[in-house]
């Protein structure tokens, strides 16, 4: 009987504490359904033996309506705060360094025209709140960022350095500012902020693969930040914020197997794997995410050629014949099986279409982890798909008075397919959209615009269609250009020069390396006629991973020129109180002279000889004289007696010089 | 008959010469590109500069102030006025050429009302002298026809040549200046408005200006001081009439006695001033209605040559003294600085008050020397005036030092300037130095010539005490 109730009491209590974590998981349940996280991780072999590898990491939140108050899960607080306090409809961060290789990394697909991105930071924002109060909005915006991510994003905050637009880089309606930082050196300070962003930080899941040695080594590292939020948004879909976390990283293998050679003068492709290029390996999943996957994509041109490679293996041997796809292709070999392979969807009428493998790696543990390896068999030589025309610019002339920026394009041989819907026309024409912020001490001059069609000068009016310049202020505002062109399709290469004198600034102005010069942030340019969007078939499952999704959207083709560095003249720091006094001096001589020239009566040369002939009474005696005579309001006399006199005046001036000292004496002692 | 042949011959020398200026201009000109004048940083300034003209005429035609951004600064009326010769090119002829013949036609207009006006001042100062029976002066050291001398000083002079091939438009600006200059010497009070009015609304300095041209147009052209005539006239009125020649001339001359301030063409001259003030003012916010109006304009055009925001190098001190000086001190220079043109305004005008003209010269060589932006034109513009008192001016000191260190600046500037930013093995100081040196030549010469001018003032003074003690004796 004792123990009955005892035991009784047992079980209520479990029942109670079931119930009660129940109601808690319930209730948590509820809200991973709503926040969600996912990581991913796409791999790609580069033409020019490097490998891309490109961390996709997404958490949502659901709108503020439907969640439970200001409590996250999943999604970072921070964040979260700074979209609720500053309104943020859109924004994107990033930080970079290095430069993306457009011609060999490509310029035609969706990693490289969002995710490649100028050196340093770049910081875009839409904001939804009223006209007058976006600046200050951005203000606030910046200064927080520059807390969060530990950068001198603060820098932006000056009006001189971002620019709001009308349509030249981003589709908005006025909310919108950019700003750039082309110097900031980006570095492991500024990565960890960032990873302390995800759920799992950097201990577990995809992104225990960043060892900050093996990424900073690489070629080029990108980590952006963007940010959609539909919270205040009053019609339409609400989609709650979505945090997309991307890091873009081009590395080298390490090729130390590359003894073997091949009769063909290419050298063999360095083979690698993921422990080989970060020096770790993926020991699990992040628990938190809802899909970790890692992808690995061969594009168009090397699917052909691995194509063309089977096909000539199959004339050889006929058993590779229809043995699936490319997973047993003579060209490489891959040390995992993936689980699922898709193809491109080809909408335009291509040859080959690239190929994208999936691995989940929620199989893997510790103890079995996860090492994707890729070792090349034959050596293969292929094109990365590039932008209709190649764009770089570039100052010219020297010295430090005035200059020339030019933009120039040059078309990259594009295959007929893209330019296949409207090559028939005579009036195919090539948009160009250009957008160009330009510090204020680069004086443009807007009007000496010219532009070059295959070397040819052309008329302004025929190539550029829309033009919109806010000229810069000094120490207010950038100039901001924002251009649109249409070339011929047939165009070869074109240029377009503007000229531009070089500002002198106050010796506060200049940053602490003067010398170096002056950083002018890239131009984007964007080609709005070719959109990448990348669509791979067989993926029938519902739900799809965020990262697919986002090479699916249809966005232009963009890529950002070369940062521009302009030496300005500098004046000499060290002299400012020399400076300062000497001129003050040769302005106190002309008034000086001047006033004395005036001044001087005719009589004076009379005076200057009687005052010779009274020099004996010395000079003082006769000064005070004088002195007191002007007082009196008297006609001065000059001593006819000078010894009686001066005397007199000695006397009287020893008398006042004691009355100043015992009047001295008394001060000092009176106000101790 | 031989005078008369003589100055025939010398009519015909001067149109030569005149003609010879023009035609070197205009072979200046020509080759232009080579010589790249457009952008030394003596000629054109930010107010003066041809370029930055286009750049406001292609802002407005893009529909925008032509003030956005700080390119433009100077006035609504040049830019509807030289705007569009800027866009208009010829082929095979260089850019611009439009715009360097209005600036040669500027030049050629300038140099012939200072002739004019030289003449009248030269007239003027042998009535005078005759008036008070110093012709012995004259005749001993041969008066020259000032004239002339200054209208080919201001036409050959290598900083009027340059300004004009260099395209700058300190042409017109010293255009304007001279016209006003010009009527209130004459005495053409619609004229004289006119001149200053433009003169202080494409530059603004020239408004001190105001105070010898109400002096010339009450006491008429320059004349030795006042107390000479009344001694003079004391003394004729007083002795007897012992002296015949005196007073037969007497009534010739007593209507053009200097020292009564007639009041009649001074407030011809205000009503004119207040006319055309307001003309240009309403021909200013018409052009500059949509975009903030007048304010806007005055804060674009005034405000950017008072707070010398512009800190490019140029001829003057104040660009390197505001780009070093630390910013706390920013505002007091600036009105230390301005206040410099202001302070010797009253004291020359008090000991000056009989020579408005010579006034007139020393208040735009200060002004020229002080003021924020100054180029080669406006030192073009009082090298050309000084030529005007060549009598006067004759005992000047330290002439042929002026001379050299003129010559030794406008060589050494663009070497300095050269080595600083072309080649970068020289520093902002040396070219800062020759700037120095300048301000320094323009101070002696000022204060020479005003001493200068103030010794010949004693100098009749004396002769003409010694003539009156000489006619009571």
């Amino acid at each position: 009987m004792a123990h009955l109730p005892r035991r009784t009491h047992s079980i209520l209590l479990i029942l109670s504490f079931q119930i009660c974590f129940s109601t808690i998981f319930a209730v948590f349940g509820s809200v991973f359904f709503q926040e969600e996280f996912s990581e991913e991780l796409l791999l790609k072999p580069l033409p020019d033996r490097k490998v891309l590898a490109h961390f996709h990491f997404e958490t949502t939140a659901p709108p503020l309506s439907t969640s439970h108050g200001r409590h996250h899960h999943l999604f970072p607080k921070a964040i979260a705060q700074l979209v609720q306090k500053f309104h943020v409809k859109e924004m994107e961060l990033s930080f970079t360094q290095g430069r993306w290789n457009y011609d060999r990394w490509g310029g035609f697909d969706p990693i490289s025209s969002s995710n490649a991105k100028p050196p340093g930071v770049e910081l875009w924002a839409v904001f939804d709140v009223p006209k007058d109060q976006v600046d200050a909005s951005w203000k606030n915006l910046t200064h927080t960022l520059s807390g969060l991510f530990c950068a001198s994003i603060n820098f932006l905050e000056s009006s001189t350095t971002y620019s709001a637009h009308e349509w030249g880089f981003h589709p908005s309606s006025g909310g919108l500012r950019y700003g750039t930082l082309p110097r900031e050196a980006v570095c492991t300070e500024n990565l960890t902020p960032w990873l302390k962003l995800l759920p799992c930080r950097d201990k577990a899941g995809l992104s225990a693969l960043l060892d900050r040695p093996s990424i900073y080594r690489g070629f080029y590292h990108s980590q952006r930040l963007h940010l959609t939020s539909s919270e205040s948004h009053s019609s339409g879909v609400e989609s709650g914020i979505v945090l997309e976390q991307a890091l873009t990283v081009v590395l080298q293998p390490n090729s130390h197997k590359t003894s073997k050679t091949f009769l063909s003068e290419t050298k063999l492709q360095p083979s690698w794997s993921l422990s080989s290029i970060f020096g770790r390996k993926v020991t699990g999943r992040c628990v938190l995410a809802k899909s970790s996957n890692v992808y690995l994509q061969l594009e168009r041109g090397l699917v052909t050629e691995l194509e063309n490679l089977q096909k000539d293996n199959a004339i050889t041997g006929p058993d590779h014949i229809g043995s699936g796809g490319l997973k047993d292709n003579p060209g490489f070999e891959l040390s995992v099986r993936p689980d699922k392979e898709f193809k491109e969807a080809n909408i335009l009428h291509r040859k080959s279409s690239s190929v994208l493998y999936e691995y989940s790696i929620e199989r893997y543990s510790a103890f079995e982890p996860f090492d994707l390896g890729l070792t090349w068999k034959f050596p293969v030589v292929w094109l990365c798909p590039r932008a209709p025309l190649h764009s770089s610019r570039f100052l010219m002339g020297s010295g430090n008075q005035r200059g020339t920026i030019a933009i120039s394009f040059i078309s990259t041989d594009l295959e007929e397919g893209f330019l296949g819907a409207n090559i028939g026309e005579d009036s195919c024409k090539l948009q160009a959209n250009i957008f160009q912020v330009v510090p204020w001490y680069i004086k443009v001059y807007y009007h000496t615009l010219r532009v070059f069609v295959d070397g040819k000068p052309q008329a302004i009016a025929n190539v550029v269609e829309k033009m919109h310049v806010s000229p810069s202020e000094d120490k207010v505002s950038p100039g901001v250009m924002e251009l649109v062109l249409k070339f011929p399709c047939a165009v070869k290469s074109a240029a377009l020069t503007l000229e531009f004198d070089k500002g002198f600034l106050h010796i506060d102005e200049y940053p602490p390396d003067a010398n170096q010069g002056f950083d002018i942030p890239s131009a984007v340019i964007i080609f709005p006629n070719f959109q990448t969007s990348m669509q791979y078939l067989e993926d029938n499952s519902s739900n799809k991973s965020p990262m697919l999704l986002k090479f699916q959207e249809k966005s232009p083709v963009l890529s950002y020129t070369e940062i521009l560095l302009v030496p300005l003249t500098t004046p000499d720091f060290s002299m400012p109180y020399n400076v300062i006094t000497i001129t003050c001096t040769v302005f106190a001589l002309y008034f000086g002279s001047l006033l004395n020239v005036l001044r001087r009566r005719v009589g004076e040369e009379e005076r200057i000889l009687k005052n010779r002939a009274s020099k004996k009474a010395g000079r003082l005696p006769q000064l005070l004289s004088r002195l007191s005579a002007k007082l009196k309001g008297k006609e001065w006399e000059p001593p006819k007696s000078p010894s009686t006199s001066s005397s007199f005046i000695s006397s009287k001036l020893i008398l006042k010089v004691l009355i100043v000292a015992g009047v001295a004496v008394f001060w000092q002692y009176y106000s101790e | 008959m031989e005078a008369k042949e003589q100055s025939k011959q010398k009519e015909s020398c001067y149109w030569n010469w005149l003609i010879g200026s023009v035609a070197l201009r205009l072979i200046l000109i020509y080759f232009s590109n080579n010589l790249n004048l457009a952008s030394r940083p003596e000629i054109s300034t930010p107010l003066t500069s041809l370029r930055r003209l286009a750049e406001g005429y292609w802002l407005k035609q893009s529909s925008m102030s032509s003030y956005a951004g700080s390119m433009y600064h100077g006035s609504p009326l040049l830019l509807s006025l030289l705007g569009p010769l800027t866009a208009k090119r010829i082929e095979g002829q260089p850019d611009h050429i439009l715009c360097s013949l209005v600036f040669v036609i500027a030049d050629v207009a300038s140099a012939m009302f200072i002739r004019a006006t030289g003449r009248n001042l030269q007239i003027a100062y042998s009535q005078s002298l005759k008036f008070l029976d110093l012709v012995k002066l004259s005749e001993k050291s041969d008066i020259l026809p000032s004239g002339d001398i200054a209208a080919l000083v201001y036409l050959w002079n290598p900083f009027t040549i340059f300004a004009c091939v260099g395209l700058s438009t300190s042409p017109v600006e010293n255009l304007a200046i001279i016209l006003s200059l010009y009527g209130a010497c004459r005495r053409i009070a619609p004229l004289a408005a006119f001149g200053w009015v433009m003169a202080t609304h494409l530059s603004l300095y020239p408004v001190i200006l105001i105070i010898p041209m109400i002096l010339l147009l009450g006491y008429g052209p320059d004349t030795p001081p006042r107390k000479l005539f009344l001694q003079r006239k004391y003394f004729e009125v007083g002795d007897t009439p012992s002296n015949d020649r005196c007073q037969q001339e007497e009534p010739v001359d007593q209507p053009e006695l200097p020292y009564v301030f007639s009041r009649r063409p001074v407030i011809h001259f205000l009503f004119w001033t207040s006319l055309w003030l307001v003309y240009v003012l309403v021909l200013c916010g018409v052009s500059v209605k949509h975009y903030g109006g007048l304010w806007e304009l005055f804060k674009r055009t005034y405000g950017f040559m008072l707070t010398v925001q512009d800190l490019s190098p140029n001829m003057g001190v104040l660009w390197y003294f505001f780009a070093e000086v630390f910013d706390f001190f920013r505002n007091f220079f600036l009105i230390v600085f301005h206040g410099n043109i202001l302070f010797m305004i009253l004291p020359l005008a008090i000991r000056l008050k009989h020579r408005p003209f010579f006034l007139a010269f020393v208040y735009i060589v200060i002004s020229s020397m002080l003021k924020s932006y100054p180029s080669v034109g406006d030192s073009a513009l009082y090298l050309g005036l000084l030529g005007l008192f060549v009598n006067e001016l004759a005992d000047m000191k330290f002439s042929f030092f002026l001379f050299c260190g003129y010559i030794g600046v406008s060589l050494l500037s663009p070497v300095m300037h050269n080595l600083w930013i072309w080649r970068g093995t020289g520093n902002a100081n040396f070219y800062f130095a020759t700037a120095m040196a300048y301000a320094c030549l323009q101070i002696i010469l000022v204060v020479e010539s005003v001493s200068a001018m103030l010794n010949h003032d004693r100098k009749l003074r004396k002769l003409s005490a010694t003539k009156v003690l000489d006619g009571k004796t």
